[in-house]
């Protein structure tokens, strides 16, 4: 097996190496750049050579496999993988290391919303000097912008999370519902489910900073506008009004459940048919699987639905790249390893662990795209993901301080489930507080 | 404050001896330092330092863009017109007057149940009261969110059996109230420990005096007990009120079940919290723990001045 692997990783090396080659030749008229990325690639070949010790922070089970295959290839590097706490923890755990100095990573999983704050901090490297720029059309055109910041590249993406519309499919027979196109028709559909069942929802949603955003992004929304330390915030545009009219209706007639994702009423609901459909990233089948285990066979996925019938606009909910904290004294052997998990043969071992990849590459494949997920009745859903990540708006941007900004929906927006607020009201008040918290954090903020 | 002070000045006139003493004065002052030493430096460290390192970041502010700058008291001033702090103030406050007081008196009333002796299964009682105790808290609010679920929660199964239709325990108006019942089902035993172990040491000579004098049982508890018991009534008070300030671990976790009606500022300890770590805002959150924490010295302080001289 290691044998194999280690044949074929030699191959792919050098195919890489010589598209590398392609590339710095078709890019020659690029000046000076191309001299310096010769030298950058060599210099990874050559750390990846000589070896060293590897510290990887990351919570994505998935990477225990990929740094078994890259020691076995790279016999001289030893990684050795951290899990320094999901989302948030970690990223206070590194920003505390980079204010210390000391125990800083070499490398670290960080999710898209997050990146920008850490590039803006001057916190990680940059991997334009490896070259990374060269990668573009490798990666899908969401990830591939969430991980451009400040001018340059500061992580390869990992995963992705284009969205799609998972649906109760027994459920729907049973009431003789048709599976919603588009988000009007999902407020039918919400209707006739209330109907038919008092104790049944279209959807769960008590206010959700990510979803939010990404039905925002789908809708064609810019609320954020981020050049620099010049930031724009505004959610009176008319992909935000899309969403907060279309939402406004739906929590008024009370068609969401008021259950909260990942709690326990929540994976029972999804179970039970209490809850029909769940809009999210392309991550949630291993979720369904290991959390939801009596929907086995009930559920389906379909394409999310539209703000405009025959429009096949899509969102990214979720994902996370790696990134090279700046303190790295191994940054070229970090990002081999970047490369070899991200690009190489990394991605294959962690799509066999259940990981939705972000390569173009991958997601196009015969034998991907083939797949069928047992827990939706044999259904090819990479299919459906597959296309809804071609069809990912671009041009989205998070804030800069995205991470504080998600912390307060529930204060200012989520106000809109629970009391008489209008949710347009909320997502102002919202981009109030957002707002302020950037004036003080000394960005220029425009509203 | 009964070691002997090293500065005692001698005796004026006696010259000669003078130099003598001075010498062995300064010897005991070693020798003392080097029996609270060892306690003076794990203080310093540990009670000190973790004080002083949060003065010395309440002075700065750190800003993502412009990095760290002195601005001395303005943090401060910064919170006192802060009306997320005020209001995370004035729960946490109302909590107290609430909570604290009918807790108090449920634990004394079971605190003088078991002394009374009339209780039949005393021992099993006893520790089946102080059982939540020792249920951590994170276990407990998890237990007791469940239970508030109003869909698969008891309180949704009491709904579906008697065909009620209860308010979620959790919504805007009631949330603050079900932490209240959460806090009192896990700290009754604990208080009533205390009234209770306050209680057996009074003299059984003065309830036979009563009895003798044709007291009954509630005039001996108005009597003898109650004052007797002040002491531990004035402690039990003072961690209560240290408590409800430092309220936390409840709404904390319940925040995940109800994130719109526990804010991130629902108490000023969550409030603290939420400021360092989404907002990186440790220069403000110090600021703000260093108010709560004068605070809860000053309410705290009055309620021992209040107790204590009562009792004189």
């Amino acid at each position: 097996m290691i044998k194999t692997l280690t044949r074929r990783g030699l191959l792919q090396t050098s195919a890489v190496a010589a598209a590398l080659a392609l590339g710095l030749t078709a890019c020659g008229g690029g000046g000076n750049a191309a001299p310096q990325q010769t030298v950058n690639s060599d210099a990874v070949e050559a750390a990846l050579q000589k070896g060293g010790k590897l510290t990887v922070w990351a919570w994505d089970q998935s990477l225990k496999k990929v740094a078994e295959g890259f020691e076995a290839k790279y016999p001289n590097v030893d990684v050795n993988l951290v899990n320094a706490g999901t989302g948030n923890d970690q990223y206070t755990a590194l920003q505390n290391a980079i204010s210390a100095g000391s125990g800083v990573p070499d490398v670290a999983q960080i999710e898209y919303y997050a990146l920008p704050q850490f590039a803006l901090s001057k916190s990680l490297a940059d991997l334009g000097q490896f070259g990374a720029a060269s990668l573009d059309g490798t990666f899908t055109a969401g990830p591939w912008s969430s991980v451009q910041a400040q001018g340059g590249v500061y992580g390869l993406p990992m995963d992705s999370g284009p969205m799609a519309l998972f649906y109760n499919k027994q459920l729907f027979d049973k009431h003789g519902i048709a599976v919603p196109t588009t988000w009007d028709e999902f407020l039918e559909a919400g209707r006739a489910l209330k109907k038919a069942d008092p104790k049944a929802y279209i959807a769960n949603d008590t206010g959700d900073a990510g979803f939010t955003t990404s039905m925002i992004w789908q809708a064609g929304g810019k609320p954020y506008e981020v050049d620099g330390t010049n930031v724009g915030v505004n959610f009176s545009d008319e992909g935000s009004t899309k969403f907060a009219e279309t939402w406004q209706k739906l929590i008024d007639e009370d068609l969401l459940a008021p259950i909260s994702s990942w709690s326990d009423e929540w994976y029972k609901g999804l179970g039970n048919g209490t809850i029909a459909t769940l809009s999210t990233g392309a991550w949630m089948p291993g979720n369904l699987v290991s959390g939801v285990a009596d929907g086995a066979g009930k559920w389906r996925v379909a394409p999310l639905p539209q703000w405009e019938k025959g429009a096949n606009s899509s969102a990214e909910n979720g994902g996370s790249s790696l990134a090279i904290p700046a303190a790295s004294s191994q940054a070229a052997l970090a990002y081999g390893f970047l490369k070899y998990s991200n690009v190489e043969e990394g991605v294959q071992a962690r799509i066999d662990g259940g990981a939705f990849p972000a390569t173009s590459k991958d997601l196009a494949s015969e034998k991907f795209q083939n797949t069928e997920f047992k827990y939706f009745g044999g259904q090819k859903a990479n299919q459906i993901f597959a296309e809804s990540a071609k069809n990912v708006p671009a041009g989205w941007s998070y804030l800069p301080f995205q991470v504080y900004a998600n912390s307060i929906f529930n204060d200012t927006a989520g106000q809109a489930y629970v009391s008489g607020t209008k949710l347009k009201d909320g997502l102002a008040a919202w981009q109030k507080a957002s707002a302020k918290y950037g004036t003080e954090q000394g960005f220029s903020v425009k509203e | 404050m009964t070691m002997t002070s090293p500065q005692v000045a001698p005796p004026a006139g006696a010259a000669e001896p003078a130099g003598r003493t001075s010498r062995r004065a300064s010897r005991r002052s070693w020798a003392g330092w080097w029996f609270i030493g060892p306690f003076m430096a794990v203080f310093a460290l540990v009670f000190l330092a973790p004080i002083a390192y949060s003065i010395y970041l309440s002075v700065f502010r750190n800003q993502l863009i412009g990095g760290t700058a002195f601005v001395g008291l303005d943090n401060y001033a910064r919170a006192l017109g802060d009306p997320q702090f005020w209001s995370a103030l004035g729960r946490v406050s109302l909590f107290l007057a609430v909570q604290v007081p009918v807790m108090l008196v449920i634990a004394l009333v079971v605190a003088l149940a078991l002394d009374s002796g009339r209780l039949y299964g005393k021992s099993f009682f006893r520790i089946s009261i102080f059982l939540p105790y020792a249920v951590p808290a994170v276990v407990a609010t998890l237990m007791w969110g469940f239970m508030y679920g109003t869909r698969f929660g008891l309180v949704g199964n009491i709904n579906q059996a008697f065909g009620l239709n209860l308010p979620s325990p959790l919504s805007s108006e009631l949330v603050l109230a079900s932490i209240g019942n959460i806090v009192t089902w896990e700290f009754i035993g604990y208080n009533m420990l205390i009234f209770y172990s306050a209680l057996t040491v009074i003299p059984k000579s003065l309830y036979e005096a009563a009895e003798i004098d044709g007291a009954g049982q509630l005039r001996v508890i108005a009597a003898i007990k109650l004052p007797a018991i002040r002491g531990a009534i004035v402690v039990a008070t003072i961690f209560s009120v240290i408590g409800s300030f430092q309220l936390f671990n409840e709404p904390s976790i319940l925040k995940s079940l109800s994130p719109n009606t526990i804010s991130t500022y629902f108490t000023p300890n969550l409030y603290a919290f939420s400021l360092s770590f989404s907002g990186q805002q440790y220069n403000y959150s110090a600021t703000v723990a260093i108010i709560m924490g004068l605070i809860t010295m000053a309410i705290a302080y009055a309620v021992q001045v209040r107790g204590m001289r009562k009792e004189r």
